[in-house]
């Protein structure tokens, strides 16, 4: 049960994070219409996030609430990949942090789906028509980018080479990965490696070499970035814990 | 250099691709994408309406931002896309010889004919 708690909680973090990390778009978006689309990506991320925690509320019973997962805990207590929580740097590197991010979801959920515990089930098929077009939407800013000028070339490529290394910590099981329902992220690597590989070549970047990684994030240990985000993130209920709209 | 702002009216095709109020903006690529008239089907059955436009950089793009701009409340079922550089408006100076010889033509209105009750929506 306790595993099962975990991985619900770190399936929620992660779909928390980044939608936090996305939303800091809003009203900074290059132009207009791409502000909302990354903005609608923020919310659905953050959607998915809402129906893991209370998943998870459930599971833990007493006091907990969706609101206390997310606004009541301190980076060491989220399980979030690093991936997720790094700053949301230039366009570029918001663009192939969600396409990297959306293909290794994409196939979880895919996987999840399936799986024996109904309720996560539930979830990911609910989430994976939303991470479709997330994938989709990504993919093609990176080819946009990759196959563009030779300066948005030069920035995606600084991007990718910057989070590629962060990409091993998806595929390296935690403790609470262990076992079913969780999906085995060794089983995911490989059709990853596939679909990033083709966008890449249709992007004209190259591959990068693979790399090793362990679980940090996973099992609590942040970079200090988490910190900052989450101090703003957890402002507003940790100053005014009653406060309602 | 100097830049005047020229405004346009809903309704008016700019014929050079830029909508909208052309001052100068901050972002240049909002202004080197040319703009798309966007036309939403609400339901099956229905025809796809004009909802307003948007710029993006080629036709896939145009429909993802239609999606995410017009979209979000389950507006439509199905979106079209037209660059506005293709589409031929009427002038506003001709109207009084389009429009106005139908003003007094009150035959052409199929209001002469006695209709059963029991046909409701005519």
């Amino acid at each position: 049960m306790s595993q099962l708690i975990d991985y619900t909680c770190y399936l929620g973090d992660n779909a928390l994070i980044l939608g936090h990390r996305n939303s800091e778009w809003c009203g900074h978006g290059p132009v207009l219409e791409q502000d909302i689309a990354i903005t609608n990506i923020s919310l659905d991320l953050i959607g998915q996030a809402r129906n893991f925690y209370q998943y998870t509320a459930s599971l833990k019973g007493g006091d907990t609430t969706e609101d206390t997962l997310a606004y009541h805990r301190d980076a060491a207590g989220f399980r979030n990949v690093l991936l997720a929580e790094q700053p949301r740097g230039d366009w570029a590197y918001t663009i192939m942090r969600q396409f990297l991010f959306s293909s290794w979801q994409h196939l979880l959920y895919t996987s999840l789906q399936h799986s024996s515990d109904t309720q996560l089930a539930a979830i990911a098929a609910k989430a994976l028509k939303e991470v479709t077009y997330h994938q989709r939407w990504s993919a093609e800013w990176v080819v946009r980018l990759g196959d563009g000028t030779q300066l948005s070339h030069e920035k995606i490529n600084t991007a990718l080479q910057s989070m590629w290394p962060l990409t091993a910590e998806l595929f390296v099981p935690a403790a609470f990965e262990l076992a079913a329902p969780a999906i085995d992220p060794k089983t995911l690597q490989q059709p990853w490696h596939a679909q990033v590989a083709e966008v890449f070549r249709e992007a004209e970047l190259t591959l990068p070499a693979a790399v090793d990684g362990n679980s940090d994030g996973k099992n609590g240990a942040h970079t200090a970035y988490l910190e900052t985000l989450l101090q703003e993130m957890q402002y507003l209920p940790r100053t005014f814990p009653n406060a309602t709209w | 250099m100097n830049t005047f702002p020229r405004r346009f009216f809903y309704g008016d095709i700019p014929g050079d691709n830029t909508g909208g109020d052309s001052t100068p903006t901050s972002t240049a690529a909002a202004t080197d994408w040319p703009l798309w008239e966007i036309f939403i089907r609400s339901k099956q059955g229905l025809d796809h309406k004009h909802v307003g436009s948007l710029h993006a950089a080629d036709a896939r793009m145009a429909i993802e931002n239609a999606r995410d701009v017009y979209t979000r409340r389950l507006e439509g079922v199905s979106i079209w896309v037209v660059e506005s550089r293709y589409i031929h408006a009427s002038s506003p100076d001709e109207a009084d010889s389009l429009y106005e010889p139908a003003a007094d033509k009150i035959y052409r209105h199929p209001t002469f004919y006695q209709l059963p009750d029991e046909v409701n929506h005519m």
